[in-house]
Formats: structure tokens, C-alpha cells, sequence
């Protein structure tokens, strides 16, 4: 279970987390919505420890990140990056067993390339790719390498940062249900930040709505088209009219 | 007041720059000696910095040894001390010319690279990603470019030194009538073991120099295009401006009497 309590975060005089509060069970899939600039990557960045809070408690499972050793912390998340971020002077196989050729969960060469191999072809992808490099692929199939490589080591918590961003909307709904299947197939918990509400809608369990740095709302996914909240109203429908300005 | 609150901010800025670099190598260094350590990571370094940077230090080093034998022979001619060519140009290439031009040259090659390559990385969340993957960004990219510069750039600074001095040979046997046996004799005679010695010891300082402007800007670069430019642009004049603080000082410590 992730749990984060009166997170505040700024850069300089930018106020970007205001007092964040939100809990994700385990094994459930947790979509943060909310407009660009509003903290939903700076939310995950705080989780992860690549951003440190200014103030507030982020716990994993009852322990508190910021004390927790940071190697076996790591080891339990996977990340799918918006751009991909894959090592471009490696090759395909090599982004993907990244984690399984070095450090604790070291493997022998082979059996990581086996492995790579195995999660490219669980994400759709031939093993004619393992040997290309990042740059001869499609955004597409950038992404999926990206999915693989998240879940290459097994985590027990993904990230995904807008992870059908620049994708075409058939490319986009691939996406999609590969995360929706993966997730529940490994029981893995997940957080998913974007923007898309087809996304949304076949990712979330729970969707939570960030405005101006705190949880305006969160509930179950049914209870999203009805929850009132005109907020919630005014992102999932698109509206330029309502209480968040269209010009931020 | 105004004036003066402007030279306040910008000297204290560049206070600010030079102890966040100061800070930064340190903490390279720290790594340095602690695991994990990536020997991939190194040998692959070692072939970019230090391999693929001997074509332009060989060719820097032979045209500088050939025109310091042509101007070391025109100047000495005004006092008829033409004789002095083949010591002039050994000392003037060991002690002096070899590494500093090898340095900033290796400054304008591998500084700009290193820097434009963290700096994409930066801007693309490679490094972000590295992070999650349980990879210190620091031992993973920064400790194998230092590390690889800072052994390379002594052997490419020691080849060159004998590329500039071969040079000189080449000019002064060709050009200017010298006994190609005397030439070498004399230039032989005249260095001495602290020559050379310093020549890699600054070399290797250089090294250091260079690679960690590099990572340093690269870690350091701002959003975007513009930002990955700065980053190359800042590397490179901040790599070769502490070669030349950094040759004075260290020429200070060898040779003041």
C-alpha cells in the first residue's frame, strides 16, 4: 500500500504540491487525471525519491520511503517513462534486462536476454527486435520496450507516466489494455498519470483528481461520470467553461 | 548602489558555480572508490576518449613540433644560436605544448560529447530512468568518463610528445639541414626524467578537468534544445579555461626555482 500524508512540495517560489494526501491499496490500479502543471509527475518523482518532498509522509507498505534503503526500495517498482527514456547506446534487450544484468538482481547473461525476450514478446513485440537500438523503432514500439522493461524484474508497484501520450489512438488502446492485462496478471500495484480518458477508463480501478497541488476528488471509476465534483465535471468532459481556467 | 548589488549577485554567483563544481568532483572522487563499480562502462570510455582521440592530439602535436622547429630556428638565428632547435623544441613540446594543446584539443572533442550526451540523457529522463533502475547516475556515468580521461589523456599526452618531437625531427632534418643522428642526440640528452614526468602528471590532471566539466554541465544542463547547447558550450570553455589556470599553477609547482 502507498500512502502519501501532507505532501508539500515547491521549486523556488512555485508552490507544486500543496498539502497531497491519497492511499492506493495493494494490487489496485490508482489513475491520477488533472491538467498540465497541476504536480501529477512531481507526485511520482516524490514516491520514488527522485524529488524530495519539502515536507509531508510518504509511506510504502507502512515504511517511510525517504528511510527506507534505497536499492531493495527501487527493486519494487517499475517505471514507464512518457518518452520512453530508454538508453539509446544500448540495444533493445539490453534496456529491457537492464536491472537483471547489474546489481542485486544480477542474472547470467543469457538468461537476462532470455527473459528480455520473454517480456518483448509479452508486450507484443518479436524477438527480431531484442537486437535493434532504441532509434529504429516506432514510438510505439518505443513504449512497449519501455512496459517491458517496467516490468522485466517483476515489481510489485508500476508507474506510468502518461503512457499513451504520441501515440495514435489504435497504438494508444494497445497500450491500454496491455497495461490493463499486465497489471492484474502480476497482481502488480499501479499508478498511472495522463491526461486521456480512454486511458482512464480501461486502466483505472480508482481515479483521483489533482487540482492546484491536492486530491480534489478520488473514488472508484463508476462513481467518476456521477461524483458531482465540478472539477472532475468540467476535466473528464473537456470543457474550456468551470471552475479550473483554461489559461494556466 | 545598483552597480555595486550587480558585481555583489555575479560574484557571488560565481562563487555559488565554482563550489557546486567543487562539490561535484568530490563527489565523483568518492565514488571512485566505492562499489559497484561498471568495467564495461570503463573500457567503452577508454576506446571514445582515449582511442578515438589519438588522430586529432597525433596531428595537433606533429604540425605544432613542425612550426616550433621553423620559429625556434628564425629566432635563434638572430643571435646565431640555431644549435638550440632539437632542445627547444623536446623541452617546449614536453613540458608545455604536448599537454596543454593535448588538453584543450580532448577539451573541444570529449567535454562538448560527454556533455551534449548527459545533457540528452537529462532532458529525456534517461537519467530519471537509471535512478529507478537502482543505478547511481554517478557511478554509471560520471565515475567511467573520469575515470577513463583521467588514465587515457597521460598515454595520448605522452604519444603526443613524441609525435610533436618527431615533427620538429622531420623539419629539422628536411628543412633545415640538421644531422638526423645529432638531432636525436641532442634531444635525447637534453630531457630529463621530470620532464616527462610532469607532462603526464598535468596530463593526467587535464584529464580529470575535462571529463568532469563535462558530466558536471551535462548533470547541470536546462530544458530542452537551448539547454543541451548551453551545456556543450559551457563544458567546453569552462574545461579549457581551468587547462590554462590550472597549467600556470601546476608549471608554478615543477619548474619555479
Amino acid at each position: 500500500m502507498i500512502e502519501m500524508k501532507d505532501v508539500h512540495k515547491a521549486f523556488g517560489p512555485k508552490q507544486i504540491l500543496r498539502g497531497l494526501n491519497l492511499k492506493v491499496d495493494t494490487g489496485e490500479s490508482l489513475v491520477i487525471i488533472g491538467g498540465s502543471g497541476t504536480g501529477k509527475s512531481v507526485t511520482l518523482k516524490c514516491i520514488l525519491g527522485l524529488l524530495q518532498p519539502d515536507s509531508g509522509t510518504i509511506l510504502l507498505d507502512g515504511l517511510d520511503v525517504q528511510k527506507a534503503e534505497r536499492d531493495p526500495f527501487l527493486a519494487k517498482f517499475g517505471m514507464l517513462f512518457q518518452g520512453g527514456a530508454l538508453f539509446d547506446s544500448l540495444s533493445v534487450w539490453q534496456n529491457v534486462a537492464f536491472r537483471l544484468l547489474r546489481g542485486s538482481l544480477k542474472r547470467p547473461k543469457e538468461e537476462a536476454r532470455e527473459i528480455a525476450i520473454e517480456k518483448l514478446r509479452r508486450v507484443g513485440l518479436t524477438p527480431d527486435v531484442a537486437d535493434q537500438v532504441p532509434a529504429e523503432l516506432s514510438g510505439g514500439m518505443q513504449k512497449r520496450v519501455g512496459l517491458a522493461r517496467a516490468i522485466a524484474a517483476e515489481p510489485d508497484v508500476i508507474f506510468f507516466d502518461e503512457p499513451t501520450t504520441g501515440l495514435d489512438p489504435i497504438m494508444a488502446g494497445v497500450i491500454n489494455d496491455l497495461i490493463r492485462e499486465i497489471v492484474v496478471e502480476m497482481g502488480a500495484t499501479a499508478m498511472t498519470i495522463t491526461h486521456d480518458m480512454t486511458s482512464v477508463r480501461a486502466i483505472a480501478d480508482q481515479v483521483a483528481m489533482l487540482h492546484d497541488g491536492k486530491i480534489r476528488w478520488t473514488g472508484p471509476i463508476g462513481d467518476m461520470d456521477g461524483c458531482g465534483d465540478p472539477y472532475v465535471d468540467q476535466f473528464i468532459h473537456g470543457k474550456a467553461e468551470g471552475p479550473i481556467a483554461a489559461v494556466r | 548602489m545598483n552597480v555595486l548589488a550587480g558585481i555583489g549577485r555575479t560574484v557571488l554567483g560565481f562563487l555559488q558555480i565554482i563550489g557546486s563544481i567543487a562539490l561535484f568532483a568530490v563527489d565523483a572522487v568518492s565514488h571512485l572508490l566505492r562499489p559497484p563499480f561498471y568495467p564495461k562502462e570503463f573500457f567503452t570510455q577508454l576506446g571514445t576518449i582515449g582511442f578515438l582521440s589519438l588522430p586529432v592530439v597525433g596531428l595537433t602535436a606533429l604540425f605544432t613540433g613542425g612550426a616550433l622547429a621553423l620559429q625556434i630556428y628564425a629566432g635563434g638565428a638572430r643571435f646565431n644560436a640555431e644549435t638550440v632547435v632539437p632542445s627547444i623544441v623536446a623541452i617546449g613540446i614536453v613540458r608545455e605544448l604536448g599537454p596543454v594543446l593535448g588538453g584543450l584539443m580532448v577539451a573541444g572533442r570529449v567535454a562538448a560529447s560527454i556533455a551534449a550526451e548527459i545533457a540528452t540523457m537529462k532532458v529525456t529522463e534517461q537519467i530519471d530512468a537509471l535512478t529507478t533502475l537502482s543505478t547511481h547516475p554517478m557511478k554509471y556515468l560520471t565515475v567511467p568518463r573520469v575515470l577513463a580521461a583521467t588514465l587515457s589523456l597521460p598515454i595520448l599526452v605522452g604519444i603526443g610528445d613524441i609525435i610533436g618531437i618527431m615533427g620538429g625531427f622531420l623539419v629539422g632534418v628536411t628543412r633545415l639541414d640538421f644531422n638526423a643522428a645529432a638531432y636525436m642526440i641532442n634531444t635525447i640528452n637534453f630531457l630529463e626524467a621530470s620532464d616527462i614526468i610532469s607532462s603526464l602528471t598535468m596530463a593526467a590532471c587535464f584529464g580529470f578537468i575535462v571529463a568532469t566539466m563535462g558530466c558536471y554541465h551535462g548533470r547541470n544542463s536546462g530544458r530542452g534544445a537551448q539547454g543541451v547547447g548551453r551545456a556543450t558550450t559551457s563544458a567546453v570553455v569552462s574545461a579549457s579555461i581551468l587547462i590554462l589556470a590550472s597549467n600556470y599553477i601546476m608549471t608554478e609547482v615543477f619548474f619555479s626555482a
